[in-house]
Formats: C-alpha cells, structure tokens, sequence
C-alpha cells in the first residue's frame, strides 16, 4: 500500500495519476494536504504538481472521454466530496486502461460512482438555484449566502449572470469563505473579510422594502398551502431543514 | 404601496388560486437576450408547501369577484367570502420584486369572471404585456384563459405568455353541466383549438424566419377536477388521451377534490382528498406520455378503474404476463420501459451499459431499477429468475407484503368513497 499526497488540485491529482503509472503503482491510498509526521512511517509519496506530466495524463483522458464526460470528472473533483479521490483515481485508471470509451459502462462500480456524484452535484446546484434567496441592499446589490454540502459555487455565475443581467450580485459561500459578484459586466471571485464586516452587517444594509417583500413573501407562503393535503415528509424531502436557515419563508 | 392593503390582497387572492395545480415552469425557450431580467428557460421550483406541492410561480388571481357559480368552486358568486382585486401595477410591481429575490420563476395569473370573459381577459393580458414590454421581463408567464375570450385577445395573450390554458374542470361534459351549469364546454374547446392551430402556424414561421416572435412557447395545458363526479378512471383517461392528441397538449394536471362547500351536488365536507386516485392517474399520464402505452393499454370497459394499491404499470404486467420474462440484456428500450421497477433514466443506462457487457442482478440494483417489482419479469445474466410459476395475483401478493406503501393508512377510506 502506498499513499500519495498531493496538493488538492486538479492537476496534482492528474500528476499523482502519473506516478502511480511511473512506479506501476497497485495498492493506493490518496491524500489531500502536507506532509504529515505520521506518515513517514508508512510508503508514502508526496506528489509535486507538475504541468507537463499532468497534461499527459489529461491528453490520455481527452483521446477516450467526450468533453462532455472530462468536465463532470472536472465538477466531480472541485467539488470535494470527502473521500472521493480514491474513485475518482480509480476511474481515471479504468479509461485509461480501456481501448475504446467506457464512460457509459455503468456496470463498472468507478463510472457508477462517478455518475452517482455527478447526480449528487447536479441536485445541490440545482438546489442552490432554486434555494438561493437574495436581499436588496441599499447599494441595489442582491446578497446572498448560502452553505452548500459540496463545492459548487462555480457552477452556479452562468445561470445566475443569464438571469440576472441587470441587476448586481453576491452569492457568498459561507463554508468555504469566498463567493461570486457580478458587476453589471463579469462575474468574479470575492472574498469578505468577516472579521470586520460581520455578516449580520453587511445585510444591515437593507433597502427599505425588503422587509416588506420579505413579508409579503411569507404571507404568500402560507397562502398558497393547503391544509387538508398536508404532507411533512414530503415536504421535508424536497426542502431539507439543513437549507431552512437561508430561507426566507421558513426563517 | 399600503403595506396591509396589499398583504391582505395577496392572501385573498393567492388562497383562492391555490387550488390550481398546475405549476410547471418549464418547456419555454426565452432568453434573456435584451439585457432585461430573468429567462425562462429552467423550470425551478424554488420552494414547496407544507403539503408537499411545489411553489414555482406566483400563482394569484387577479379578482376573486366572479359572476359564476360553479358548485366547486370557492370563488363562485354565492359563496360569502371577502373580495379583492389587484390593479395591473400592483401584479407587476409583485412579480418583478419576488423575481429580483429568486423566490420564483415567474407568474402564474388566472382570474375570476369579472363582467364578460373579454373585458377580463384584456386585463390579464395588459399585466403580461407590461411585464414584457416595459420590464424587459423574459420570465415565466402562465396565463389562464378565459373561456370564450375572443381570437384577438387570445393572438395577443400568446405573444406575451410562455403557456396558456383553459381548465376542463370536469371530465365530461355530463359533469360539467351538473355543477357548472353556466359553463359551457364548447366555450372551452373553441380557444383551445385556435391556439394550437396559431401555435402550429407560427411554429412553421419561426422555422423560416429566425426573427418571427414566439408564440407561447410552452404551449397549453389544461386541468381536470377528480372526484367531484362520479367519472371513471377511464372516462379521464381517455378525455386526457383525446385532448394531447386532437391538441397537442403539453399537460393535463389532475386535481383531487378538496371539499370546501356544502352542495349536495358534491361529496361532503368531511370526505378525505383523493389523493391516491390523482398519483395513479399522473402515473398513468406519464405512461401514455413517455413510456409508449396506449390509452386502451391502461384502462379499458372491463377495468375502468387504476388500481389504488398497485401502479398502472405493475397492472398491465399482470394482465399481461405472456408479455413476460424480458431479457434485460437483449430486449429493446421499448420493452424495457414496460418492466414494473425501471424508469426512464434507468432503461436509457441498462441499453448504455450492457454494450460493455452482461449485466446481472447487482448491476441492476446499482443502476437503480426497483428489484423488489422488478424481479419478477426479467432475466439477466444470473441463473436464478425469480417469477417461476407465480401467478399474477401471487406476484402481486408478494410485491404488496414487501413494500410499504406510503398510501397505506389512507388506502382503506379511499376505497369506501367509489
């Protein structure tokens, strides 16, 4: 059993599957992160990302995956499921190994796994899309934050610029710290010093009809139910408590 | 705005809307492409009721006075209820300020009768036009129509909503008498056909002239009111397989009676919403629209009714069990489709994966199919099949104690009400 740390990037992790290559590597664990202490004792190896064998390892990727494939493997890894990289490797491995295209070979547990996450971050960015809820500031930009499962922030500037052309945004990844503004041109990465701007200032900032479209908002959602057909456990699967905090109706 | 002049207006007039079930947001193509706000392109439903339906639109009426007055209806002239109407500006100003927020994909606007069906048609479609033309607004528009508005106003009504519908109300005209006697069927059918007939038109245009406008991209649905009459399951069903296929309807949206009046027309206050009766009928719906079954596969004469306790499609396997076993790994997407436990996404990856190779019973579980039905009507590349000689109602029996319908503790009085 060997165990590679690399950087937590994409390229390092397409470096790593390099090595794994270089050193005919079978039994592997894979890591995020520095070198630890402990791990000295074991077989370890520590992946220096490197561009030029990265990029091989990808050439080798494009010449039997279609674009579409490459960039939910892409999705997959920013996303940052815990654990994942060992499936993630395992089905860079498998398409590599194969002649012909197997990105469709569902009977293979690694293209299973990786369409199961694929699934995973289609539904949260989805989520997101539909869960998003923004406040006007007195600037007329639209805050939001929210705290997704996964990573999926960059997935979100497309729908959200289409929509929203004419009005600017913030959609801030509590979580992870960093979040997305348009500007009225471009989206682009943000980060907020919350240590002296407190979240609860920022939003402080109100426009003063938020409050009563907020309103009007829950007023609406309680309309709209129908009492006689109430349905808590569907209605908790569509809406999971976890993403209540975020949403005006059910603040 | 009076903030508590509008609050108590949006509750009125969103409780009286909300028993229209429609909800959809999807199958339009505007795009944003004026630098205005929003698309309508997605179908997101941004949130869900305490009761499980999803909240994709604003749904409200424009007034709730109306000079009809059908038996099911909580807005009928007789009922004593408070009224209110919104003005133009006031639905204008709420769409926009809820869509700005992300809490919708747009707006959903029926109406009561106001004076004649034109006089409130032309206002429904004034609150689309301004959202269009002053706004740059390219969300969702759902718009109800009126029956018996006129051509002109529908024409107009098309080039600013993405869909447009007319509810049936009752599936048979018998029905419709019954409990809307000042409602005429003919009113229904009429616009209905107009619209298909300028939607096939300017979809030909479209095709010759990249710039022609669109016409209601989404098309038209339509709803029907369970359980108020006593139709069949058949009788629904065949209403829904004449109306998709005479005009190309996008949905039909079944909606389970929720008694809100005393009329001895209806069933009484008390009784339960057949909400069992409308999932086997959107299941049904879904088989004549996606999975290739014919209307007379469903339901025929000898059984006008879905079963409560199984789905439509576990009861036409049963009826049919010569049909059965299917080899998962050679048969065609169209049998596939017909195995109780596979759906759609399921029966596209097992004819993408057994390419590569056979696939036995763990495949298919990983894959999703729903072996506990499953099971017995295939065969894959594993010795054991599980069917032997069961009959169909041995199978059923077995399905039945393995599962545990989320139905179940409402089955009982749901069989009582027919």
């Amino acid at each position: 059993m060997t165990t590679l740390i690399y950087d937590g990037s994409f390229e390092g992790l397409l470096t790593a599957v390099f090595e794994i290559y270089e050193h005919r590597l079978q039994h592997i664990k894979i890591e995020k992160g520095e070198w630890l202490a402990t791990a000295l004792f074991e077989d370890v190896i520590k992946v220096h990302t490197d561009e030029r064998r990265a990029g091989r390892v990808l050439q080798g990727l494009q010449k039997r995956l279609s674009a579409g494939a490459l960039q939910r493997l892409y999705a997959v890894h920013m996303a940052g499921m815990d654990g994942e990289d060992i499936n993630i490797v395992g089905y860079i491995r498998y398409v590599i190994d194969s002649v012909q295209n197997v990105e469709e070979d569902y009977g293979n547990r690694y293209v299973l796994r990786v369409a199961e996450m694929v699934r995973m971050i289609r539904r949260e960015k989805h989520r997101m899309e539909a869960f998003i809820r923004f406040q006007k500031l007195q600037d007329e930009t639209f805050y939001s934050a929210i705290e997704p499962d996964f990573n999926i922030l960059p997935l979100l500037g497309k729908h959200f610029k289409n929509r929203y052309t004419d009005q600017k945004w913030i959609i801030y990844d509590m979580r992870r710290n960093y979040g997305l503004f348009y500007n009225l041109h471009a989206v682009e990465f943000i980060a907020l010093d919350f240590s002296t701007t407190r979240p609860d200032n920022v939003i402080s900032t109100y426009t003063e009809d938020e409050g009563l479209y907020q309103n009007l908002w829950k007023n609406y959602f309680n309309s709209v139910n129908i009492p006689a057909r109430k349905n808590t456990k569907l209605h908790m699967r569509h809406i999971p408590k976890r993403y209540w905090r975020f949403l005006t109706e059910k603040i | 705005m009076n903030e508590e002049r509008i609050t108590e207006k949006l509750n009125i007039l969103a409780d009286a809307a909300k028993y229209d079930v429609s909800c959809s947001s999807s199958g339009s193509k505007r795009k944003n492409d004026n630098n205005g706000l929003g698309n309508a392109s997605n179908g997101i439903c941004h949130t869900y009721t305490e009761d499980g339906r999803c909240v994709s639109l604003l749904k409200i009426l424009l007034t709730n006075h109306c000079i009809f007055d059908c038996a099911y209806c909580v807005s009928r002239s007789s009922n004593d209820i408070k009224r209110a109407a919104f003005t133009v500006q006031e639905v204008v100003d709420l769409t926009i300020n809820f869509y700005r927020r992300n809490y919708i994909e747009g707006l959903f606007l029926s109406s009561g009768i106001f004076k004649d069906a034109d006089f409130t048609m032309e206002r429904l479609v004034r609150v689309a036009k301004k959202l269009r033309t002053e706004h740059k607004f390219n969300g969702y528009i759902h718009l109800k129509s009126i029956p018996g508005a006129s051509d002109e106003l529908m024409r107009e009504a098309g080039l600013y909503a993405d869909r447009l519908s007319i509810n049936l109300e009752i599936p048979t005209e018998a029905g419709l008498k019954l409990l809307a006697p000042e409602k005429n069927r003919q009113d229904m059918i009429k616009p209905m056909g107009f619209l298909n007939k300028e939607i096939i038109q300017r979809t030909e245009e479209k095709q010759l002239f990249k710039k022609a406008p669109i016409f209601a991209p989404a098309g038209q649905s339509t709803q029907m009111i369970i359980g108020a009459t006593p139709e069949t399951d058949h009788q629904v069903l065949y209403t829904s397989n004449y109306f998709y296929k005479n005009f190309n309807l996008k949905r039909v949206y079944y909606s389970g009676y929720v008694p809100v009046m005393n009329d001895n027309r209806l069933p009484a206050l008390h009784t339960s919403v057949p909400m069992v009766r409308e999932n086997r009928l959107y299941q049904a719906d879904w088989l004549m629209r996606f999975y290739g079954f014919k209307v007379n596969e469903i339901v025929d004469q000898q059984n006008p009714h879905l079963d409560l306790d199984i789905d439509p499609k576990l009861s036409w396997s049963l009826r049919n069990l010569q049909v059965f076993p299917i080899d998962i790994n050679t048969a065609d997407l169209q049998l596939i489709l017909r195995v109780p436990g596979v759906g759609l996404q399921s029966a596209q990856k097992i004819v993408s994966a057994r390419k590569f190779g056979k696939l036995n019973w763990e495949h298919l579980k990983k894959i999703g199919v729903a072996l506990n039905r499953a099971k017995y009507f295939i065969t894959c590349s594993s010795v054991k099949f599980e069917r032997r000689d069961l009959t169909g109602s041995a199978i059923k029996q077995y399905i039945l104690a393995q599962s545990k319908s989320k139905y179940l503790k409402n089955s009982v009085t749901q069989l009582n009400l027919f």
